[in-house]
């Protein structure tokens, strides 16, 4: 038991030595040996008691460990002056020193220098105290036994009392108490039953603003795997039911489902994309995805499906399950046959594409030849049918588009307009002068990245500046916000793709006209280098917000800026420009968003520009 | 002293304040005061003398006759007071009751000497003349010596009377100097003797050990011998029980004659004597041994530093004392739990269910409200029969019930009707509210009896009141905006509100340090909190301002609580003593000291005519709101108690300590009946369930357990004689009591409460 600690107790003491130094440091040169022994003896008396009393309070304050304000209280009921300065909880100012055969603890006060602390930019205010419960209990005082649990949840940050939905069943941590079950049991608990029915109505539902907060609850709350099951299935269905009606409204929102999926960090859909890519393919390659196909942007969906067969084949391809492998055999299947249509032709190359340069490389660049003259026979040829038009018309853009900067890159100089049309076809020419811009734009951007010298890690988004009397501001997840006096153009490229060049005008999309998808901000503005501007909305996070972004050519000293830790690099504009410049910047995490990192970032070093942030 | 006259000065204060009719029943309280007090005083002298054989034979020569003098003297002043005022029947019931005791009274060490006396004198005093009673009040301080704010050095004997014989003697025993090396032989002699015994008697003598060690080492620390005494401390401390570890660190830590000056745990071991219980063969085996030996230096510690209650019949085994002792000053005698306690609920008022209820439920099927009609009925008139241990319905004045609380017991009847029914098969559900961002900061929870609101208190001074109702906390208007209201509307009380001010929560400002307590009124329209700056303050959760301070305590006040009917609260503290409150009084109406140590945490009996303190001297105490007696001592935590509860029915009691461990006692019986072993670390919050049959402990180890008190509470058997001493087997079954364990992931549980309908609300703040 206690019997070998006990005895130590009695005797334990502060040396004497410490008593003479003490003396010492307030001017009592010698001090009786004497008088030191009694001394520390009542002083270590003392101490005793105060530690005694501190503890009391620590128990009263429901704490485990002792704070230095606990022995201000000590000291308070004994009628002691509390010590000053030490309120700090986390660090203890003292330092340690040995020499001429003597060890010292003593207190290092440091100068410090009042215009640095007054220069540092002040510290995040400390989030208020909320208070948090079950969504559950405030719906209604259900009698049912939450037996129902999610292990493993992980606690998030602030969320305040679940009242809203994107709180919805924000069980948080506190999950933990209720009894657990083995993970085989589906059954889902009235709550989650009911969060189920609101975030799926909401999600296929009318109201937009409560899309995007269901959304946001899907990508963001952690613990949803319980439901991740019927989610999927609910998209599946549901995909395949819209498909025949053609209702492209709805396919839109259910991809927009995987994609909050997919962007939720604590689900893993490895074990539901059986259900999840066959859906996401559909909406690629199906041949009718809305009723007046020559009218509605059909196309667009296409490209965001695309993009998520992309991502999901980078995030879930394995060399057991192969999907990578598999779909590109599927695309390719499909392209090469003859009587493919052409919207399931254009999804087949968009899917293809979006896998990366090497593919592209290797399975659309040989084709090229025939797909010019394919192309070439619908355009010039009679007329068959306006649609066929439209879908040749698309399908060449989107292969100039992706083909030249990957030729750009492998093609040697000199860009001859003959010598493309010999290796290409019909869409040789075209392709040259994408190709030729391409490289203009390349140059350009190595020429400002060697005269800031600044490194530039993976390019991943893009972020064009120029300027303009317009300022934008984006509203995103985090409450900052940035007024530039000049107009923002945000070109975020996707993952994985490098920066384009130039492609051809008038590109959009039509996603962004609603809110925010989610807290990613995936490529909404293609930017043409010719049109004078483009608008075009962004999708932004949680809040409705939509920060209406506009390119605008033309010159003018831009500024930069950036926050070290996001890596995020702006480019100055020289007041030569023709048109805009882009920088590029490496996220660290391929996921975070650049739209929310460019909000972030700290605009201090360059003329006329102003940083607000509410923090 | 000053506390006791300040009392005084508030009786007569409060008596010239009211009116005639008030006026009134103010005498009829104190008559009773004094009769039971007298009485007590009496009887208590009575038990300690016959009790104690051995203190009369040995110790009490060298006693001073002055004592009886003093107490007819303060009889003769309390007589010419009654008189005075008129009160003759009180009179003649003193004189008669004084005369039996008076003559029989010739122990005067048990006049201040007894634990419970502290609570007696203090009533005594409410009725007596300030001028003539001076010389009783400064016998009354050895009782409540944590009161005084300057420790009384020991040299002026502890008490502040230099005239006061009994307390010379205490000291005189520790100035005796006995050879100081002869202590450990002394002290190894007794050993072997209690270790060659019979097992039966083994046990008991052992708990002589303690005190007895405890009292040679601050002897041999109070005559110098620093030396020695560490020796003594070294080779002894390793045998004492574990229990008293945290004791004996704070004396290890003493070893000068200097420190003993102002300790408070040497005030304790000082003045209070130790209690311990033995049967009557183990107590004469011990003193045959000592007297053979001459052992004098032990037998004068005995004598003068231990209480021995001495009981006829079977020597109680190790598990017995084990479960009993603990405490700082050894058992409860059993005398102190002898008094009755109404431990039975108050009738209900009779409430008309309004008749919109009867149309709402004749809205349902046709046969539902006949079913129910019945049921209703049947449930009025089991709250009509008055309980036989029920106390008097007006034993203490409580507030008349307004329409507003009508209204409210409607609800609660309404919601009660929808309540689940729990039981082993049957567990509640559990809603935690988790405070985030509180930085280690909260100190305190509390919900109201509803669930519609939520306050914290917390380290940085600010209280915090959250609604977790969609039904925002809203301010009443400025008084320039109320008079512009229609007063004749029937929104009225709708319009006085300002909707501007609408928000989630609220932030009271206030404090100077950190709140400890906190208290809703059962009618939500008030808020108590109590903080290390020793002021009680009383909220209104009407305009969210502070409406009063309540300044008594000079040091930190460690809990607060309401009474179940509004108007009276009460508070304990760090100056070991509970106060109790009336919300217009700026002064208390009660103080309950008694207690050793700290009064951790208070509660208020259902009925509301007792208040359980429980303190870190290891003790429950429990006070008769009417008289401020001590009607109950309940030991056997080992540490600190921070949590305590009442059975909805008032019958039983649970409560919560340091090491962990939940107690449940019979208030009746004043006994320990079960012991709930589980916790690992302090248990900050207890709840039984709205019908009793869940016992809920929320500890610091992060976790929230339920228990099966149905169970418990049938478990045990209690005949006549387990009644009549005291000495219970306690069943080991804490295991099969527990129905759950559920762990948060970082989160001490320091609140928990059932709601109407028996859903469990725990509550805490994230620990990252």
């Amino acid at each position: 038991m206690a019997e070998e600690r006990r005895p130590k107790q009695c005797t334990v003491v502060l040396p004497t030595e410490s008593m003479k130094a003490m003396a010492e440091s307030i001017g009592v040169g010698q001090l009786q040996e004497e008088s030191c022994a009694a001394l520390s003896e009542e002083v270590s008396y003392r101490i005793k008691e105060i530690a005694q009393d501190a503890l009391k309070f620590m128990h009263h304050g429901k704490r485990r460990k002792l704070m230095t304000s606990d022995i201000d209280h000590a000291l308070k009921i004994k009628n002691v002056e509390p010590l000053y300065g030490f309120q700090s909880q986390e660090f203890i100012p003292f330092r340690f020193a040995s020499g001429g055969g003597r060890e010292l603890h003593f207190y290092e006060e440091k100068e410090v220098d009042l215009s640095d602390i007054i220069n540092t930019p002040l510290p995040r205010v400390p989030l208020d105290v909320s208070l948090k419960a079950p969504k559950e209990q405030q719906k209604a005082e259900s009698t049912e036994p939450l037996k129902a649990v999610k292990p493993g949840q992980e606690e998030e940050g602030s969320i305040q009392k679940g009242q809203g939905a994107t709180s919805a069943e924000a069980k948080g941590k506190k999950e933990g108490l209720i009894r657990m079950k083995p993970r085989s049991t589906h059954e889902l608990s009235v709550e989650q039953q009911l969060y189920y029915k609101e975030i799926t109505e909401a999600c296929v539902g009318s109201c937009e603003a409560k899309r995007a907060e269901a959304l946001q609850s899907i990508a963001t709350d952690p613990g949803l795997y319980q439901m991740l099951p019927r989610f999927s299935t609910f998209i599946s269905e549901g995909v395949r039911v819209n498909v025949v009606q053609n209702n492209l409204a709805l396919l839109i929102y259910l991809m927009r489902m995987v994609k909050a999926l997919m962007d939720n960090p604590t689900l893993y859909l490895e074990k539901y994309l059986h259900e999840l890519i066959p859906a996401v393919v559909t909406c690629i390659v199906s041949k009718q995805l809305c009723l007046r196909p020559d009218v509605d942007n059909h196309w667009a969906l296409r490209d965001f499906a695309a993009r998520l067969m992309a991502q999901s084949c980078k995030t879930f391809s394995t060399t057991t399950n192969n999907i990578q492998s598999r779909i590109t055999k599927t695309f390719t299947k499909s392209w090469l046959d003859e009587k493919t249509q052409w919207t399931t032709r254009y999804g087949c190359i968009a899917g293809l594409s979006e896998l990366g340069p090497d593919v592209i490389k290797t399975l659309i660049i040989p084709r090229l030849t025939i797909e010019g003259a394919r192309i070439k026979a619908v355009i010039e040829g009679p007329v068959v049918s306006n649609i066929d038009k439209i879908g040749a018309d698309h399908v060449q853009s989107l292969l100039l588009k992706h083909c030249a900067s990957v030729i750009a890159k492998t093609r040697p100089l000199p860009d001859n307009m003959e010598q493309y049309r010999v290796d290409y076809g019909y869409l040789g020419p075209m392709l040259c002068s994408h190709v030729v811009k391409a490289r203009a734009q390349a140059a350009l951007q190595a020429q400002q990245v060697n005269r800031t010298t600044l490194t530039i890690t993976q390019p991943r988004s893009t972020l064009t500046v120029s300027q303009s009397g317009i300022g934008g501001s984006v509203g995103s997840r985090t409450p900052s916000i940035i007024k530039v006096p000049s107009s923002l153009t945000l070109m975020s490229t996707r993952p994985g793709t490098p920066t384009q060049p130039s492609p051809p005008a008038t590109k959009y999309i039509v996603m962004a006209t609603s809110a925010g998808a989610s807290s990613t901000q995936q490529v909404i503005t293609l930017s043409s280098s010719s049109a004078s501007s483009v608008t075009s909305t962004v999708a932004s996070a949680a809040s409705t917000l939509q920060p209406l972004v506009k390119l605008e050519s033309g010159g003018g000293g831009s500024l930069g800026g950036s926050r070290p830790l996001q890596k995020y690099i702006v480019v100055s504009l020289p007041s030569s420009a023709s048109s805009s410049l882009e920088s590029k910047s490496g996220m660290l995490p391929p996921s975070s968003s650049s739209l929310e990192a460019g909000m972030k970032m700290e605009r201090s070093d360059s003329p006329g520009a102003s940083t607000q942030s509410p923090h | 002293a000053w506390y006791i006259l300040s009392h005084i000065n508030l009786i007569e204060k409060q008596r010239e304040t009211k009116g005639p009719p008030n006026g009134q029943v103010d005498l009829e309280v104190e008559k009773k005061e004094i009769k039971t007090e007298t009485s007590n005083d009496g009887s208590g002298n009575n038990n300690a003398n016959s009790s104690s054989p051995g203190s009369t034979s040995l110790g009490a020569t060298s006693k001073s006759p002055t004592g009886p003098a003093e107490d007819q003297q303060t009889l003769l002043a309390v007589l010419q007071f009654l008189k005075r005022n008129k009160l003759n029947e009180s009179v003649d019931i003193l004189r008669r009751e004084a005369g039996l005791s008076v003559e029989i009274d010739d122990s005067p060490g048990s006049a201040s000497g007894g634990a419970g006396s502290g609570g007696a004198s203090n009533s005594t005093v409410d009725g007596g003349d300030t001028n003539s009673l001076l010389s009783r009040v400064s016998i009354a301080i050895p009782a409540a010596p944590a009161v005084t704010a300057a420790p009384v050095p020991p040299k002026v004997t502890a008490s502040g009377g230099e005239d006061q014989p009994d307390v010379n003697v205490v000291l005189s025993a520790y100035s005796q100097q006995g050879d100081p090396d002869l202590y450990p032989l002394y002290y190894n002699g007794l050993k072997k003797f209690i270790e060659s015994v019979l097992d039966c008697h083994r046990a008991e003598l052992s708990q002589v050990f303690y005190p007895l060690f405890v009292h040679m080492y601050l002897e041999l620390v109070y005559n110098n011998h620093e030396v020695e005494a560490k020796q003594f401390f070294e080779k002894f401390s390793g045998d004492q029980e574990c229990y008293y570890a945290e004791d004996l660190r704070i004396l290890s830590g003493m070893t000068k004659k200097e420190h003993m000056k102002g300790n408070e745990t040497m005030l304790d071991f000082r003045t209070s004597k130790f209690v311990l219980r033995i049967s009557r063969d183990s107590y004469q085996l011990l003193k045959r041994h000592l007297q053979e030996r001459q052992n004098n230096q032990i037998w004068n510690i005995i004598q003068e530093h231990l209480y021995i209650d001495i009981f006829d019949g079977m020597p109680r085994s190790k598990s017995q004392i084990d479960a009993m002792s603990g405490s700082l000053a050894g058992e409860a005698k059993r005398d102190a739990n002898k008094t009755k306690v109404f431990y039975g609920l108050l009738k209900e008022p009779e409430i008309e269910v309004p008749l919109d209820d009867e149309d709402e439920e004749a809205e349902n099927e046709e046969g539902k409200p006949k079913k129910k009609k019945p049921k209703k009925d049947s449930m009025g008139s089991k709250s009509k029969k008055q309980d036989p241990n029920a106390p008097q319905q007006t034993r203490i004045p409580l507030p008349e019930l307004k329409d507003s609380d009508k209204l409210d017991k409607i609800m609660n009847m309404k919601e009660a009707a929808k309540k689940i029914r729990l039981g082993s098969d049957n567990l509640p559900s559990i809603c935690f509210y988790t405070f985030l961002n509180a930085y280690q900061g909260l100190t305190a929870v509390d919900i109201t009896d509803d669930s519609s609101l939520i306050a914290g208190g917390f380290a940085d001074s600010t209280v915090r009141v959250w609604s977790v109702t969609p039904k925002k906390l809203r301010r009443v208007k400025s008084a320039a905006d109320l008079s512009n209201i229609d007063k004749e509307s029937d929104d009225v009380l709708e319009r006085i509100m300002d909707e501007k001010t609408a928000s989630e929560s609220k932030i009271l400002y206030g404090h100077s340090g950190p709140v400890y307590g906190i208290s809703f009124s059962p009618d939500r329209n008030y808020l108590l909190s109590s903080s290390e700056d020793g002021t009680v303050r009383l909220w209104s959760l009407q305009t969210f301002t502070c409406l009063v301070g309540y300044k008594g305590h000079n040091y930190p006040v460690w809990d607060t609580q309401f009474s179940p009917y509004g108007y009276y609260f009460v508070s304990g503290g760090h100056d070991r003593v509970a106060r109790l409150w009336a919300t217009d009084h700026y002064q208390p109406l009660r103080m309950f000291a008694g207690h050793l140590a700290d009064v951790t945490c208070t509660r208020f009996h259902p009925n509301s005519n007792y208040v359980a303190t429980g303190s870190a001297d290891r003790t429950i105490r429990l006070w008769d709101v009417l008289n401020g007696n001590c009607v109950r001592i309940l030991t056997g935590h080992k540490g600190p108690i921070h949590s305590l509860a009442f059975s909805p029915n008032g019958k039983f009691m649970a409560s919560g300590a340091t090491d962990g461990r939940v107690l449940l006692w019979d208030i009746g019986h004043g006994l320990m009946i079960g012991e709930l072993k589980g916790h690992t670390d302090t248990i900050y919050a207890l709840r039984f369930s709205r019908d009793g049959e869940i016992l809920a402990s929320g500890s610091m180890d992060n976790t929230v357990k339920l228990w099966d008190t149905l169970k418990a509470f049938d478990d045990v058997e209690l005949d006549d004689f387990t009644a009549a001493t005291g000495h219970i087997h306690l069943p080991e079954n804490s295991q099969e009591l527990l129905l759950g364990s559920y762990t948060t992931k970082s989160t001490p549980v320091i609140h928990l409460h059932f709601t109407r309908r028996n859903l469990l609300l725990a509550a805490g703040a994230y620990n990252p």
